[in-house]
């Protein structure tokens, strides 16, 4: 069953996302909301990741598919500074976010046709939060751009 | 005469449940003076915390000289506390007062006329619009103007300049009560009356030392007590305060935990059954998410979690759950700690669980810190839109600019208002240019004070500061404004339980002093903001046509001041809005209906993920369908971002003191009350204490990862484990500068907010304790408050003395009832 090839995805994007999290948190300390809350949601990445390891037990996982990457969905290596930075390094966090978003939405398909109760409760929750995060991006994303794009020096 | 430093609530007038609290009227007049010596009295309210007490202003040969509370009030009944009897009046008629403007030349402030210095001011600003725009505009303003002055700043922040850059201390003070009430019930608007304690047969105080900080409305809990059918009290709070030695259940929990206790306070109710399953059903959303949210919150995880015990959160929730009316009150110890919103939302859930909204007895109180706190909320300098409009809501925004006759398009509504903390941080970050602070100081309010100096010297920033003295805040301004004081102008201003006063003009200013309205009418006119059709965007020239401006603004909203004028409010008692055609005069409880303000096209705020602070899109928000239904809003404990460790091992909280309000600006220049309470202390707990080899009085360091403050010791009864510093104590009186021994207890505050109030977390930091030096005397913290020495000890007794007496005149009246109270005359338009 394919499933395995999305399973072992998602698990690698939730813990690629929960790092990149703490990259951020760390290279905007000075901004204490994006801190704390990255450090946060970084460990709600982590708690993702560890309920889908029931679950890959009995589905298993495949490190790759025969599919070649064409996206890369690398993570952030390192971030950007300044007001600007901080609007790129979140717009990142808001695509790799995505991608674990809709992830999340296959696997739940997968589960549905499966009729995997297990599976269908382990989605309903991680992705709520998911869902809360890019919310979350995007408030303060949204916060941030005008000062940004338009009075920060250049 | 009773010495009312040595007794803070003065004589007891005890009364039963469903009675009515008896008047009594407090007086002092300035040393000598007697009440045949003055001219006239003057109506007003107190502006010295947010209780709202009505009074009348002693004046004799053009000078303030006394004052006495109005009997006929429903806010006080006469009474007034040590600040209002002391510090309005003697912190507002002092040498120190600034007359004149000044400007920065060569690096030092010189006086120079409003010609000069408005002048100046103009040329910056129009510069800088010209060349940066809008957003290079900031303004931080108070919880202690009138309403027409934050009216008037409101309209010139969103529509004369366009900018988004907009709050006031309100945030540090009450931004968690708005939000909480945004969150639960659609919109702003406090649900109870101070008038519940007459009716409740329980009150919990959610970190709310309201003995401390509304004095008066601690009498009316004492006069309870003191009565045949004593209240319950429930007290959350870690030190040992007033409220703690009279409460049946103390939860002296760790800082940094209210949610989990509220967790568990709210699933021991919904266990044993306590909750009304119909009003749920017809006037609520969101139980099963808050079943899930409390579930693993038992008492004693929650006991764990928090340091307290077990059984003592069972009695709390059993009190809560059997008890027919229970009166909630909630302050800083909940809106400044950690996840500020979601345990104050908690408070919220609890009495919709029980159905316990606007019936007699059955009151919430999120409570407000400063004065006219609730004004700013409702008018818009700090963050909200005016009339509690919903920045989303296209028809709003649409509402604002017909009434202003503007462009929609130049009201920020693109984004969430800035709150304080970003707007430091643009300055910091040089994208703020101008920044306008009036009636406030954060060189002391603010936290982590070393960081907010640097910003406010920062030669980019161009600093206004208007206020009454050269404040620590002032001293660093390009442009010093002398404004007109509480007495000295007239307003209208609006207290927690929504009563509205009016505080009339008893004196002239001191020299060229002016009122906040006038001054910022005067840049409105200089800048020649104006409507679409070329007319002055601000025509008023009073207040009164401020107010009248504003009733407009407010018309429809649940802040409804149509019905009342200047005419209605002399007179009688103050008026709690809505007050209008269907309430002719005002609505003493919110929501008796079970009718909450959540429509989409009415609310406030489609509301916030508490955990992240994530905004609601209006879609889902519509989806929800809340017609009118509350919504009970939960997210999960997370603990303190900063915990105690190895080389901070104690928790740092700051707070405040029965004499002295804010930074001591008034309360500092009023001879009692500063010497009650003359310089900083901070208190420690007797075992703590020993181990590091401290006793009373000793001069200690304490540090945190921000700095460090050098004070004697009290050794009281607070929580082991924990420092308490009140926040007082600036450097105005010690040469303006933190100098070799630090007192300001925002030397140490993490710069940290609650994501959805954006209210500062000052209530938890991690510090640690060195003892520096031994005692030269008791430390000078007073013995009548939650200060008070542990155990026996030899500190004297505070008491004031001459200066302190007042008189108490009891039975002077029946005691006011609404509407009865309320002027009948006039109003409606």
């Amino acid at each position: 069953m394919n499933l395995k090839i999305y399973l072992g995805m998602l698990r690698r994007t939730e813990v690629t996302l929960a790092e990149s999290f703490v990259e951020v948190a760390e290279g905007h300390g000075e901004e204490p909301d994006v801190y704390f809350l990255c450090l946060t949601l970084a460990r709600q990445c982590l708690t993702h990741q560890e309920k889908l390891e029931a679950v890959v037990g009995r589905y298993g996982e495949e490190a790759s598919d025969s599919e070649p990457e064409r996206l890369h969905a690398a993570g952030l290596s390192q971030t950007r500074s300044g007001p600007v930075g901080l609007l790129r390094d979140l717009q990142d966090l808001y695509l790799l976010a995505s991608f674990v978003d809709i992830t999340w939405t296959m696997v739940k398909q997968a589960a549905s046709a499966l009729r995997d109760e297990e599976l269908l409760a382990v989605v309903a929750e991680c992705d709520s939060q998911t869902s809360t995060q890019l919310k979350w991006l995007q408030t303060r994303m949204k916060q941030a751009a005008p000062q940004a794009l338009v009075a920060a020096g250049e | 005469m009773a010495d009312r430093i040595a007794d803070i609530w003065g004589s007891r007038t005890p009364y039963g449940r469903g009675g009515l609290w008896p008047v009594r009227v407090d007086q002092a007049l300035d040393g000598g003076l007697q009440e045949a010596d003055i001219d006239r009295w003057v109506q007003s309210a107190c502006v010295l915390c947010s209780n709202g007490c009505a009074c009348d202003i002693a004046v004799k040969d053009g000078a303030m000289v006394g004052i006495r509370g109005r009997a006929g009030d429903l806010v006080n009944h006469g009474r007034l506390g040590p600040k209002g009897l002391f510090a309005s009046w003697q912190g507002v008629s002092h040498q120190d007062r600034l007359t004149r403007p000044m400007i920065r030349e060569h690096g030092q402030l010189v006086e120079c006329s409003w010609d000069t210095a408005m002048g100046r001011i103009v040329a910056r600003s129009q510069e800088l619009l010209r060349t940066k725009g809008p957003l290079s505009h900031g303004f931080y303003t108070s919880g202690q103007l009138f309403l027409e002055e934050y009216y008037a700043l409101a309209v010139i922040g969103k529509a004369g300049i366009g900018t988004p850059h907009m709050d006031g201390n309100t945030r540090l003070c009450t931004a968690t009560a708005a939000a909480a009430l945004k969150e639960s019930f659609g919109a702003d608007g406090q649900p109870g009356a101070y008038e519940d304690i007459d009716h409740c047969d329980a009150i919990f105080l959610y970190g709310h030392n309201m003995a401390e900080t509304q004095t008066v409305l601690w009498s009316r809990v004492l006069d309870r007590i003191a009565g045949p059918d004593r209240p319950k009290i429930v007290c959350m709070d870690p030190r040992d305060t007033e409220v703690a030695r009279y409460a049946d259940v103390h939860l002296a929990l760790r800082p940094g935990t209210n949610l989990a206790l509220m967790h568990a306070l709210v699933r021991e109710v919904l266990q044993n059954g306590w909750e009304d399953s119909a009003y749920l059903s017809d006037h609520t959303l969101g139980l099963e998410d808050l079943r899930k949210a409390v579930e693993p919150w038992t008492p004693e995880a929650a006991a764990e979690t928090c340091g307290v015990a077990a059984a003592d959160i069972r009695e709390a929730a059993r009190i809560f759950g059997t008890s027919a009316r229970v009166l909630s009150t909630v302050l800083q110890g909940f809106y400044q700690s950690s996840q500020a919103t979601a345990s104050a939302c908690q408070v919220n859930n609890l009495h919709l669980l029980r159905g316990m909204l606007g019936r007699p007895g059955c009151g919430l109180l999120q409570m407000n810190g400063q004065p006219t706190a609730q004004n700013n909320r409702e008018c818009g300098a700090d963050g909200d839109l005016p009339g509690f409009r919903n920045w989303e809501n296209e028809d709003h925004i649409n509402e604002l600019a017909k009434l202003w006759n503007v462009d929609p398009a130049i009201i920020p509504h693109w984004a969430p208002p800035t709150h304080a903390l970003q707007i430091f941080r643009y300055a910091e970050q040089g994208s703020i240019e101008f920044l306008w602070v009036s009636a406030t100081n954060p060189a002391v309010s603010m936290p982590q004070l070393p960081r907010i100096r640097e910003i406010l010297a920062r030669p980019e920033l161009f600093l206004v500061v208007q206020d009454l003295y050269l404040t620590e805040t002032a001293q660093a301004a390009d442009v010093v404004l002398p404004a007109a004081g509480w007495g000295e102008k007239a307003g209208t201003f609006t207290n927690a339980d929504r009563t509205v006063h009016l505080s009339d003009k008893a004196v002239e200013p001191p020299g060229e002093a002016r009122p906040d309205l006038d001054i910022f009418l005067d840049y409105s006119r200089r800048m020649d903001f104006s409507t679409q059709d070329g007319a002055p965007l601000l025509p008023w020239t009073g207040p009164e046509e401020a107010f009248e401006a504003w009733k407009e603004c407010s018309r429809g909203r649940p802040c409804d001041y149509s019905g009342i004028s200047y005419e209605k409010l002399r007179g009688g008692s103050g008026i709690p809005w809505p007050c209008n055609d269907d309430y002719p005069d005002g609505r003493v409880r919110l929501y008796n209906d079970g009718v909450f303000p959540t429509d989409p096209g009415y609310c406030e705020s489609y509301g916030h993920d508490l955990l992240t602070g994530a905004s609601i899109p209006p879609t889902e928000y519509k989806a929800a369908a809340p017609a009118g239904r509350a919504f009970l809003r939960s997210a999960e404990y997370t603990p303190p971002h900063e915990e105690p460790d190895q080389e901070f091992p104690l928790r740092y909280s700051t707070g405040r003191t029965a004499y002295h309000f804010h930074t001591r600006t008034k309360t500092g220049r009023s001879k009692p009350l500063t010497a009650a309470a003359p310089k900083a202390w901070v208190e420690m707990a007797p075992a703590d204490c020993e181990e590091l080899g401290i006793s009373e009085g000793d001069l200690v360091r304490v540090s945190s990862r921000r700095g460090s403050i050098e004070v004697p010791v009290r050794v009281s009864g607070i929580r082991p484990g924990s420092v308490f510093a009140p926040f007082h104590y600036g450097y105005w009186d010690a040469g303006g500068v933190p100098g070799e021994h630090p007192t300001a207890a925002n030397e140490l505050t993490l710069t940290e907010w609650d994501p959805v109030s954006k209210q500062p977390v000052f209530k938890n930091a991690a510090v640690r304790v060195e003892r520096i030096g031994g005692a030269t005397g008791p430390a000078p913290a007073p013995t009548t408050t939650a200060s008070r020495p542990a155990g026996a000890t030899n500190v004297p007794a505070t008491r004031g003395g001459p200066d302190a007496e007042a008189s108490e005149l009891l039975a002077a009246a029946a005691p006011p009832q609404f509407p009865g109270a309320v002027n009948s005359a006039g109003g409606r338009s």
